[in-house]
């Protein structure tokens, strides 16, 4: 018989704590679709993403009515374009343009997979992909792209880190007028997963099946209130374990609609993300949650513990609820997304090598910063790569998504609207990284044993 | 297959006929009530049987929102508060 507090506890989660399911991500594989006529290959694209995805958008909102839980974004991921681009050259923002078109058909909010996998180097397609981002992030709406530049197994590519601060430096120039949104959608990924549903770094590995349906939960709030019911005395077991109760009902309830998702559109059920993925609304914060256990504010000493605590646990309890977890599964830290990570920056209690550190236990990574618009691509460059060597020697996934502000200094404030929030401009350390930077060519695979 | 409804909001006369009403109108037989009132506040959470059931069950959301005023009501179907509070 279902028990009165049961139901009342779920209500409450979604009513008051904004607990929801944060994206239906479904992949898609583009390999059948390449051609060395790009006109031809375009074609196939549009017909094959909206013949799996026209009732993407239909399905999630019947699932959404039936549970009464709010499913946020239903996104598409893709194979990465540069695989496609490999088969038939010439102009790669024909390929952005029509990833656009069908996301806007479909009706979904993204659209990922603008993307090259240059770990160990570019083969045919990955620097002509790699040199369109700028426009095609600047020219389209929809179009989310990544590059994965490292991995624990093949090393740093890091001709790729240097031309990836470069990159990053021109999408923000060349949306400049629109808060410099396009760099807001590319992400610098290292050991990138094929299966992430989270924008802006999801694409469809190709590793993945034809067709498949990811889903991302989500639920700060409802772990910030959980810990906000306990007593203060409570020792740190006592902690984790309510973190790791309340992650296993979040994930349960992914794993309910990912599996009506699933079997509505006939597509199979890949994995269940369980990220706790902050929004700027009040309440929906990691930031809160580690001041919940016992910080004064987030950036202050022992952050890096509470979050690596905070990240084991929601794995813990996620892993009981689905057998099949995969993608990013962790605490998100995005600057601008989180309302507790806001005003820490603007407060100067969290600094970007405070947030490097706390990279180091959860995911992702340096993840909707934004840096002074005059900062040198070398020092892009080098945050690039020193996020790509922590994910690297942790054998972890670590990624760089900053947003250098056109014309904006220290201090000053984007705004982006939505769920992308927005934050104060972060100090940045201006000494110059360039001789390292200059010299390209690859960091060796780490070692795999000795591990001190 | 059940649904749970449940009604939160300032006490009247008439809520859970209003309810149940609507409830019988689709077809949907009434399997269990729980309700309270706290100072002037009512609760209630009622379970449905909707196999049988005429309409969507948003469409049944809808017609208790038209029919029972200045409530907020939810309509959910059982599998997710299985889901997520049993093993």
């Amino acid at each position: 018989m279902l028990n009165m507090n049961d139901i009342l506890e779920t209500i409450t989660m979604i009513q008051e704590e904004n607990l929801d399911i944060r994206t239906i991500t479904m992949g898609i594989s583009l390999l059948d679709c390449a051609d060395s006529d790009a006109e031809k290959a375009c074609e196939k694209i549009y017909k094959k993403i909206y013949s799996k995805a026209k009732d993407l958008v239909k399905t999630g909102d019947a699932i959404e009515k039936k549970y009464g839980i709010p499913i946020v974004n239903k996104r598409i991921s893709v194979t990465p374009v540069s695989m496609l681009l490999a088969a038939s050259g010439g102009d790669p923002l024909r390929y952005a343009k029509i990833l656009d078109r069908a996301a806007k058909d479909v009706g979904v909010n993204f659209i990922g997979g603008y993307s090259a996998l240059v770990h160990k180097g570019f083969s045919a397609g990955d620097l002509e992909l790699i040199r369109s981002i700028p426009r095609a992030l600047s020219e389209t709406e929809f179009v989310c792209s990544c590059v994965n530049v490292g991995s624990t197994r093949s090393g740093i590519n890091m001709d790729a880190v240097k031309l990836m601060g470069k990159v990053i430096k021109e999408t923000s120039l060349l949306t400049k007028d629109r808060q410099c949104i396009g760099a807001a959608k590319l992400v610098v990924f290292c050991n990138a997963p094929e299966d992430n549903p989270f924008m802006a770094g999801a694409f469809h590995g190709p590793g993945e099946p034809d067709c498949i349906i990811n889903i991302g939960v989500s639920g700060p709030g409802v772990v910030r209130a959980a810990l906000a019911k306990m007593d203060d005395n409570e020792d740190l077991n006592a902690v984790s374990d309510a973190i790791k109760k309340t992650a296993f009902k979040i994930t349960r309830m992914g794993q309910l609609v990912g599996a009506e998702a699933s079997a509505a559109l006939g597509v199979p059920f890949g994995i269940i993300d369980l990220s706790l993925a902050p929004t700027p609304a009040v309440g929906d914060s990691v930031a809160h949650i580690l001041e919940e256990i016992g910080l004064e504010k987030c950036g202050c000493w022992g952050t890096t513990a509470a979050l690596a605590m905070l990240n084991d646990a929601v794995k813990k309890g996620g892993v009981m609820a689905s057998g099949n977890v995969g993608g990013l599964s962790g605490a998100f830290i995005p600057v601008t997304e989180d309302a507790g990570m806001i005003s820490a920056a603007e407060s100067g209690a969290l600094c970007l090598e405070k947030l490097e550190a706390m990279t180091a236990v959860c995911s992702v990574g340096l993840d909707m910063v934004i840096i002074p618009g005059d900062t040198p691509e070398e020092v892009i460059s080098a945050m690039i790569a020193d996020e790509a060597a922590i994910g690297m020697i942790n054998s972890k996934t670590t990624a760089v998504r900053v947003i250098p502000a056109i014309g904006s200094n220290e201090g000053d404030e984007l705004d982006f609207g939505g769920l992308l929030g927005k934050g104060p401009v972060m100090k940045v350390n201006r000494y110059s990284p360039s001789k390292m930077i200059n010299r390209g060519g690859r960091i060796p695979a780490p070692m795999q044993s000795l591990k001190n | 297959m059940k649904a749970v409804i449940t009604v939160i909001g300032k006490d009247m006369v008439g809520i859970l006929a209003k309810v149940s009403g609507t409830c019988a109108e689709k077809n949907a037989n009434v399997l269990e009530v729980n309700q309270s009132v706290l100072q002037e506040y009512f609760a209630m959470v009622m379970l449905i049987d909707i196999s049988a059931l005429t309409c969507s069950l948003e469409q049944l959301k809808t017609d208790l929102d038209k029919n029972v005023k200045d409530m907020t009501i939810h309509v959910m179907h059982e599998d997710i508060f299985n889901s997520m509070h049993r093993i």
